[in-house]
């Protein structure tokens, strides 16, 4: 496979002033800016500039904070944050050849809007629109929309697949959106409009299908009011931390995100994965599994380790994670993600923990010492998201 | 005192206004469309865009429409899009309060005004239908009667939102380590019989507060809610004794809200021709009524009024003998135009006595009965004739609906603006950034900190 021939993919994921807690205390950080449009601007050239396949923007329903990192006070760390979508919208115009994955949350949300917004983001992009797909588990998020009682949900139930579960069914329901998703960007076949004066047809109605989708927990019927977006299908994202989203990324993902703290753990994930794609019934399809990474990157690893620590000291705690973090020069981080690469990560999700010093040393350090080891592209080689990713552009499901 | 005028460009719309089948005619989805008509408005100085939105498709006799523009962006991804490539024009558009829920539209129109730098706006409209239900998870619809109810709500529900933040509470001080000056800023709780929620917003006070609030409706609830909440009114009064018979309405409804004449702007949607000379414009405007309205769209159009199935009669004949046909089920769906003919009977009687005193066709009837232009003629009679009717009090400005997509606007542009100007009654350069600057309203909406 040309994947690995050519080296892993990378993405970048941009949240607020990076991944550490104190963040944004650290140098060059633009904490007044946050919700800027310029400074989202900046973030996403530079990550182009670099030829990353993409950006990943967070979001949640809620105004966030760090679940591993928890503010003691409430006033120390960065406190709200705008649509990741309309984020990614306003970057788009401005940007040329990176993808754009904003962060979309299922749960509470109507799946036709979504499935137009990312559609229309496709179409402003020239293409270049992916979507990550999360559930909101809290009952804080629930109160937010005050219209459901999830139940009981416990984020441990995540190891059971074979364990019936408000958090199983939070996912069995993602599962459902996507599908929805994806049936209404396909709903307009790609010759739908026809613009014919003899007939006085805008449309061959013949070529908008109703998707008539049933599920447990909503219906839809379709058609979209978007025409089929750019890409076709634009990538589905989603992050997993065990078996149950492992399962849902295997059914319905383009990507995957996976957090191994080791190799081992690499291996073992990604051997869960595949079983699950084959069960799914995609074995022959293409998904991506990449690996999610902190990264503190500095000219020395001592001084990667010294920065890191004084972060630590403004946030009053050592740093904790979610996925593995990594401390060091973009050279170790090159050593890193060949070796993750080769034990068969397609490709790499970094967290800069600062922004901009760790996202500069991606696309500044680690993009140049990949390329002269001849292990990542040296200039855009696709016009679209999924070209970058490898992936065709799909024939239309309900094409005759 | 001589008003200023305001003006805004409506991106055409997927009913027969649009005239797709003009050599002229571009792309109604691709994103250099809605660029273009948005920089024109904004090299014009015009005060906004709009976008409307549509949630399901139309369908009439049971199958989906097909003679006019079909299919539609996302309003809020455009609307942020196009804040990239504008500088000064404000993004308004419609979001439906019915298909949504407060929480999720608050923080994409606060998300908006911060990306757009203070230039959004919200165009509140309701829903009723099963019919476009069917497209969502919360399903179902809204009796007519509490549709207005849910809207007021939805809307206050939303400004509450917004002023879960009062605009200084982030410090982002790098010395002191203080993000965020008050650990609760965004809490809010809120509830009543359509919406019972609490929280935390996520999006802190956006530079107007919360988006410029438009609404659309005529009736006496939607005129009352306009009163009591909007800053723009959207109307659709071409006359001037029927404008300022509105005009004198809505305007007279403010005081018991406590606000101000110049609080609430009255701004009709409106078509235009324009031509060499007047003569000129009419001849150009027959010939686009004639493609808005093709034979088989007059078939349609009055099967919306006759709610049967016509597809046998020939439009160029006369009307059928039958009368229309009333009751529940509509042959046309996803629209509002069925509704809008109140007494079906009546109507026809009219049309029956207009086609048989000037011998028209069903084609030549609907033309005559279906609205011209709002304005016809050279630039100078245009100009003349919208500055008449802002000065007499009939609007306050006019949102202007192209017919061709997307450079149906260039001509009035280059025409009709630089002659408004020269009378001093439109700018000629943006004295503010925000849309409610452009709008004349306080610089940002109250309840933010002083």
């Amino acid at each position: 496979m040309g994947i690995t021939s050519t080296g892993p993919h990378l993405a970048v994921a941009l949240d607020g002033a990076g991944w550490h807690p104190a963040a944004w205390r650290a140098d060059g950080a633009r904490p007044q800016d946050l919700l800027s449009a310029g400074y989202w601007v900046d973030l996403v050239r530079e990550a182009e500039a670099g030829a990353l396949d993409f950006v990943t923007i967070e979001d949640t329903l809620g105004p966030g904070g760090d679940r591993d990192n928890p503010s003691a006070t409430g006033t120390d760390q960065v406190v709200g944050h705008l649509d990741s979508v309309l984020v990614a919208a306003r970057v788009a115009p401005l940007t040329r050849r990176i993808g754009i994955v904003p962060t979309a949350v299922v749960t509470h949300t109507e799946p036709f809007h979504l499935s137009k917004a990312i559609a229309t983001l496709d179409y402003v992009s020239g293409g270049r629109a992916g979507v990550r797909v999360r559930i909101a588990w809290t009952e804080d998020d629930s109160r937010l929309f005050g219209r459901r009682d999830l139940g009981a949900v416990r984020l441990e139930d995540a190891k059971q697949p074979h364990l019936r579960s408000p958090l199983a069914d939070l996912f069995d329901e993602t599962a459902d959106y996507v599908e929805v998703l994806r049936r209404l960007w396909d709903s307009w076949e790609d010759d739908a409009e026809i613009r014919d004066a003899a007939t006085g047809r805008f449309i061959d109605r013949d070529k908008l299908h109703y998707i008539d989708f049933t599920g447990k927990w909503f219906s839809v019927k379709g058609p979209s009011i978007t025409p089929r977006p750019p890409q076709g299908q634009p990538p589905v994202v989603s992050l997993a931390h065990a078996s149950i989203p492992y399962r849902l990324g295997a059914r319905q993902s383009d990507v995957l995100i996976v957090t191994p703290f080791d190799k081992t753990e690499a291996i073992n994930v990604l051997d869960e994965v595949r079983a699950e794609q084959a069960v799914a019934g995609r074995a022959d399809e293409t998904l991506h599994v990449f690996g999610d990474i902190v990264v503190f990157l500095d000219e020395t690893t001592q001084a990667a380790r010294d920065r890191k620590a004084r972060l630590d000291d403004l946030a009053g705690r050592e740093f904790a994670s979610d996925t593995g973090v990594f401390v060091g020069t973009p050279a170790e981080l090159a050593d890193q993600v060949l070796d993750l690469h080769a034990a068969g990560l397609s490709g790499f999700r970094l967290r800069p923990a600062t922004i901009p010093h760790d996202l500069r040393a991606i696309t500044r350090g680690l993009v140049p010492e990949l390329r002269s080891r001849g292990a990542f592209r040296s200039d855009y080689e696709a016009t679209t998201l999924r070209g970058l990713l490898g992936l065709s552009r799909p024939a239309n499901r309900y094409a005759a | 005192m001589t008003k200023q005028i305001h003006l805004a460009a409506h991106f055409p719309g997927v009913n027969n206004t649009t005239v797709w089948s003009d050599p002229a005619a571009g792309s109604h989805i691709e994103f250099s469309s809605f660029v273009k008509l948005a920089q024109t408005a904004e090299r014009a100085k015009f005060d906004f865009f709009f976008l409307a939105e549509g949630l399901r498709l139309r369908e009439q006799n049971g199958q989906i429409y097909d003679l006019d523009v079909v299919g539609r962006p996302d309003t809020f991804t455009v609307l942020a899009a196009l804040a990239a490539v504008t500088d000064r024009l404000g993004l308004t558009g419609t979001i439906n309060s019915t298909f949504n829920e407060p929480y999720e539209v608050a923080r994409q129109f606060a998300s908006l005004d911060h990306l757009s730098a203070g230039r959004a706006g919200w165009n509140v409209v309701t829903s009723w239908d099963a019919f476009t239900g069917e497209n969502f998870r919360r399903g179902g619809f809204l009796p007519q009667e509490q549709r207005y109810e849910r809207a007021k709500t939805f809307l206050s529900t939303a400004l509450e939102l917004f002023d879960s933040w009062r605009g200084d509470e982030i410090a982002a001080d790098v010395e002191s380590g203080v993000y965020l000056r008050d650990p609760a800023a965004g809490s809010f709780a809120h509830r009543d019989a359509h919406f019972d929620i609490s929280g935390r917003f996520s999006v802190p006070r956006s530079p107007q507060g919360g988006p410029v609030i438009l609404q659309a409706g005529d009736s006496d609830e939607g005129r009352e809610f306009a009163a009591a909440k909007a800053d723009a009114i959207f109307a659709r009064h071409g006359t001037l004794e029927a404008g300022q018979a509105f005009y004198a309405d809505v305007k007279g409804r403010l005081a018991k809200y406590g606000r101000r004449h110049e609080d609430l702007l009255v701004l009709p949607a409106a078509t235009f021709v324009l031509g060499d000379t007047d003569a000129d414009a009419q001849e150009r405007a027959d010939v686009v009524r004639h493609q808005q309205v093709s034979g088989q769209t007059a078939i349609k159009l009055l099967e919306q009024l006759w709610n049967a199935d016509l597809s046998g009669y020939d439009p160029d004949g006369p009307l059928p003998e039958f009368d229309p046909v009333v009751g529940e089920h509509t042959v046309a769906r996803g629209r509002a135009s069925v509704r809008s003919h109140r007494d079906p009977l009546a109507t026809a009687r009219e049309w029956r006595a207009l086609a048989e005193a000037k011998n028209l066709s069903i084609r030549e009837l609907i033309i005559q009965t279906s609205g011209r232009q709002n304005f016809i003629g050279a630039p100078a009679t245009v100009a003349e004739k919208i500055n008449e009717l802002v000065q007499a009090d009939a609007s306050d400005g006019f949102i202007l609906v192209p017919h061709v997509t997307p450079g149906g606007l260039d001509e009035f542009a280059d025409t009709v603006v630089p002659l408004l100007q020269e009378r001093g009654v439109f700018r000629t350069e943006y004295t503010g950034t925000t849309l409610r600057e452009h709008l004349g309203l306080d610089g940002a909406r109250p309840g933010g900190a002083a």
